[in-house]
């Protein structure tokens, strides 16, 4: 069966780690960052990209559009 | 099975299923961290990238916090005085009946200084397209109570939350908007979740596509947190906003057409 595998590119610089993403990633793959960007927030970082299905849930409620989502069948 | 594969094997062009819309400007938006009017934007811009419209498309901005939108859509954009945006949105459509016009407003400038505008203008059934963000507050100035502040709800001017002996009940625009003959279509969505923003794009494109038809006025209500306003996190206030607003605010359409 073919398996489907995401990846996801955070612009860190723009995110403004609101953490909207965190709750809408079905398999846990984002977490807020301990460091923080340019503008002084906590931006999310991917953290177990490996679980990452590429399903866009992060990207679609991510209200600064920080996210890109990729997808490919394995 | 997987093993062998890493990140740089998936971030190709090929593969790319989701970005930031084209019709999106470079500049950062100067929304609050979580605010829903970001996720709206996208959408909107999604909506009028995926039918081509960008040239033939005219928003009015309203007076609040998205006052600023015409800086983050590249499309032409008009700035209207506090509440007259469906005036302004009707004249634009009269005059220019090939375009798709729509008009981007808060609960503070729909439902409290422009409500007779909003009001005549669905009852007119103008062929326009309202989107309406209600957040229950005056986010911009400082989270004053609005007219659609629900019973109880703690704003900087209702402070014990707001008591309807005293202050009046709060508006549901929604609901009275539905019940004119001028509207076509009319419902109310939200963007907290993956789901509700999907559905939420839905309907605009769906309103965007009765525009080109000539229906009349599609009237879209997005229930939307303000976590700067509220005193909350976003994801705090999204789940304030499921227990608080959803009930008095039901999600739904209010108005579909026959088909």
């Amino acid at each position: 069966m073919a398996k489907l595998k995401g990846a996801i590119v955070i612009d860190k610089e723009l995110c403004k780690g609101c953490g909207v993403c965190v709750t809408a990633c079905p398999t846990e793959v984002i977490a807020l960052s301990s460091e923080v960007n340019g503008k002084g927030y906590n931006y999310a970082e991917a953290v177990n990209m490996d679980a990452c299905t590429g399903c866009t849930n992060c990207a679609v409620v991510c209200p600064d559009g920080v996210i890109t989502v990729y997808r490919m069948k394995v | 099975m997987t093993d062998n594969i890493n990140i740089q094997d998936i971030v190709k062009t090929e593969n790319l299923v989701h970005k930031k819309s084209s019709v999106m400007t470079e500049n950062t938006m100067h929304y609050c961290p979580g605010c829903g009017h970001g996720t709206t934007h996208q959408i909107v811009a999604e909506v009028i990238e995926e039918m081509g419209i960008q040239q033939d498309t005219i928003g009015i901005t309203p007076v609040g916090c998205s006052v600023l939108m015409y800086n983050y859509l590249d499309i032409d954009m008009q700035e209207a005085a506090h509440g007259r945006a469906p005036a302004l949105a009707t004249a634009i459509k009269r005059l220019l009946p090939e375009k798709f016009v729509f008009t981007y407003q808060g609960d503070g400038d729909l439902a409290a200084i422009g409500t007779a505008e909003t009001i005549h203008s669905c009852n007119r059934g103008e062929n326009i397209l309202i989107i309406f963000i209600n957040n229950g507050i005056y986010g911009m100035t400082g989270g004053q109570m609005a007219p659609t502040t629900i019973e109880g709800m703690k704003s900087s001017t209702t402070p014990y939350g707001r008591d309807v002996k005293l202050m009046g009940n709060p508006l549901k625009m929604t609901d009275i908007v539905a019940t004119l003959p001028g509207t076509y279509y009319v419902t109310r969505q939200s963007v907290h979740k993956p789901g509700n923003v999907r559905k939420t794009k839905k309907a605009i494109r769906k309103a965007f596509e009765y525009q080109k038809l000539n229906k009349g006025t599609c009237f879209i209500e997005i229930v939307s947190n303000c976590p700067s306003g509220w005193k909350m996190t976003p994801v705090e206030s999204n789940e304030w906003m499921e227990q608080n607003m959803f009930p008095f605010y039901p999600l739904g359409d209010f108005k579909v057409p026959e088909e």
